[in-house]
């Protein structure tokens, strides 16, 4: 019989089709939520009285079933992939915002004033400052946030065959062939992976300033000792100081 | 004494004077943290704020730089208000360092340092090539340039962050408590270099720390600020030491004023004695007629050829024979005579075995010894001539009558 590889025809994408469809839809709506997210989670350390609501509200519509969504959506914009893609967008704010708020906030109260005292403006000091500084928290939220987005975007097979790679388990179900949900649910998980894989590259990338692991801290030590060596050496001068 | 609008300008025009005029500041939440301040900040010292926590002193630095407006009262920067200038190109002629430096975790070292160059549109190499200048100034090895901040001790980075106040070359430091959380040998080692730098480039210095060693080490002028914000005193610190405004400094001040007073009293003045000075090879009989001279003092000084210090010795084991090196007492540590302070000399003849102090000069050749007592005499003297001249302002702050060369500093104060 057919193959692993061989998709029905109906499906209208070879796998690696598939595959680049899946991606698309599962990354784009997260790509949207970090860009809706930045603007709500400045706001939200703006003004602290915001950010409980807020929180609320992405609470809420993260616990809306995605069929719901589906439901409304379809007047609007049928059975296209936007309608799958909108709602991946909204959960993935419940991940983003709080990641994006707590990374900003984590930055130390010091490097905040010193960057005042510089005189850096507000803007420039959220961009040039916090955001980098936040930077491993919002990748954290990002991980979290395209891993689920890539396993969610397979129920998008109940709005006509508009679940890329979770196509293949309603057609498993029609033409009988058990080897297609097999192929569906390992490549949505080997996606998951190598995505996720992708970001900490990315955050090793952004981020040569974080102290990871004992191996390159030995060289800050051998400068430690270098610095209080010759300390002790300065003559006790301090009464002739003044 | 100086006053701010007849005060001129340095030749380059920079301005430096900072004239806090019956400044208070009020929270929202209603805390009066400075309460009707005003001090005259003369130019090119180092002017440091000191007190209890909560007293105010932080809150005072940042209305210098405007990170906090003033509820009333105004700033002038050389008889200028702050107000008049926009806020940031105000904060960038001001250096600013705080405790644990404040570094963006985020930048190398040579990037923290070149940011406000680079804030003021410096390209992005002649930015580089001063911070690196700058490195070499506050004693950091090039070495450490591509660094990130996490990779450096404690000390280092409070270098870095004096360095990257200094960037831009501002006119005006403002310091919160930038050694505090760093190590007594490190912080001390900062304090040494922040004097050796000020030394070079003159600026204006508003120092704030709670901790009154710290504040008569840096300070030209010393304000003492007590809890609700208000002013204490105001004055050099030899005059704070000698003339406390009232209870609350004296007490701030802790027990040993006394003592640490004697730091501000030199010892050219103190009487040495030569005699009791024998070199190592000097026969029996030349000692013999040598303590003939001086019989007030019990022992003998024996030194090297070069006249250097070996230790003490009996005259009686000296007339015996050859001097045994081995059996000398210990002489303890020299006091340089007219380099260091009563207060080191004092120190000397308390730790020496003999109770005399031996006297050095800069190349730490014997000069003499002195005993506990000629010190005490000395200090005596001291006391008397200061107390003679600030005698008739008892009680007073500021505007104080020593004959110090810190008094020259236009303190001015507000009850
Ligand atoms: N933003 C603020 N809102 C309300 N009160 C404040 C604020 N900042 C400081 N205060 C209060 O003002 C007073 C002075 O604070 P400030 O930080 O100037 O003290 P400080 O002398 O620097 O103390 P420390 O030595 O502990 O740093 C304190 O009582 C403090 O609680
Ligand atoms: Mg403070």
């Amino acid at each position: 019989m057919s193959g692993f590889f061989d998709l029905p025809s109906d499906l209208q994408h070879s796998w690696l089709g598939l595959i680049g469809l899946h991606l698309r839809e599962a990354l784009l709506p997260v790509l949207a939520g970090l860009l809706v997210s930045l603007p709500i989670a400045q706001l939200c350390v703006r003004f602290r009285w915001l950010y409980a609501p807020v929180l609320g509200l992405t609470t809420v519509l993260y616990a809306i079933p995605s069929l719901a969504f589906f439901v409304v959506l379809i007047d609007y914009t049928g059975q296209t992939e936007l309608t799958v893609m909108i709602p991946l967008a909204v959960y993935s704010l419940v991940v983003l915002v709080p990641a994006i708020v707590d990374g900003v906030r984590s930055v130390p109260q010091e490097t905040l004033a010193a960057a005042t005292a510089m005189g850096f403006g507000p803007v420039r000091r959220y961009v040039q400052v916090q955001l980098p500084i936040a930077v491993p928290a919002i990748i954290a939220g990002l991980r979290v946030a395209t891993v689920s987005s890539i396993s969610l975007v397979s129920v998008g097979m109940l709005i006509g065959n508009q679940g890329a790679l979770g196509n293949l388990l309603n057609d498993a179900n029609i033409y009988h062939r058990p080897e297609l949900a097999v192929n569906s649910v390992v490549t949505t998980a080997a996606l998951a992976i190598l995505a996720d894989a992708a970001l900490v590259l990315v955050r090793r990338l952004l981020t040569p300033w974080m102290p990871h692991g004992t191996r390159r801290r030995a060289p800050a030590e051998a400068a430690d000792a270098a610095e209080a060596g010759p300390e002790p050496a300065v003559p006790a001068l301090e009464d002739t100081v003044r | 004494m100086a006053e701010s609008g007849q005060l001129l300008p340095d030749p380059k025009g920079v301005r430096r004077l900072i004239r806090i005029d019956t400044v208070t500041k009020r929270y929202p939440d209603g805390t009066v943290a400075v309460d009707r301040l005003s001090l005259e900040i003369p130019d090119r010292s180092i002017t440091v704020l000191v007190g209890p926590s909560g007293c105010g002193k932080t809150t005072t630095l940042r209305m210098i730089n405007r990170m906090v407006e003033p509820s009333e009262g105004s700033i002038l920067l050389d008889g200028v208000d702050i107000r008049e200038q926009p806020v940031n190109s105000l904060r960038r002629s001001m250096g600013y360092v705080i405790q644990n430096a404040g570094l963006f975790q985020h930048r190398t070292i040579v990037d923290n340092i070149a940011t406000v160059p680079r804030l003021l549109g410096w390209s992005r190499s002649k930015s580089r090539a001063r911070a690196m200048e700058l490195m070499e100034r506050v004693g950091l090895d090039s070495a450490l340039a591509k660094r990130y901040p996490y990779q450096l001790s404690g000390g280092q980075q409070q270098r870095v962050g004096v360095a990257r106040a200094l960037a831009a070359d501002p006119p005006v430091l403002l310091m919160d408590e930038p050694f505090s959380a760093v190590d007594p040998v490190v912080r001390k080692g900062l304090q040494d270099e922040l004097l050796r730098i000020q030394d070079e480039l003159g600026k204006t210095i508003v120092f704030v720390t709670h901790d009154i060693d710290e504040a008569i080490k840096l300070g030209t002028t010393v304000a003492v600020l007590r809890t609700g914000g208000r002013l204490a005193q105001y004055a050099p610190p030899a005059e704070l030491l000698t003339a406390p405004a009232d209870a609350f400094v004296e007490d701030f001040l802790g027990t040993d004023r006394g003592i640490r007073r004697l730091s501000f009293f030199g010892t050219e003045g103190l009487e040495l004695k030569r005699a009791p000075i024998v070199t190592v090879d000097t026969t029996a009989e030349e000692v013999a007629a040598r303590t003939d001279v001086d019989d007030d003092v019990p022992y003998l000084l024996v030194t090297d050829r070069d006249g250097r210090p070996l230790g003490w010795s009996e005259p009686a084991a000296l007339a015996a024979g050859p001097v045994d090196v081995a059996r000398l007492l210990p002489h303890g540590r020299p006091f340089r005579h007219g380099g260091e302070s009563l207060r080191a000399a004092l120190d000397c003849a308390v730790l020496s075995p003999t109770g005399w102090a031996v006297a050095v000069d800069g190349t730490g050749r014997a000069v003499g010894v002195v005993s506990q007592q000629a010190i005490g005499e000395a200090i005596r003297t001291a006391h008397a001539e200061r107390t003679t001249g600030a005698a008739g302002d008892d009680g007073s702050t500021g505007g104080g009558a020593l004959g110090d060369a810190d008094a020259a500093t236009g303190a001015e104060v507000a009850g």
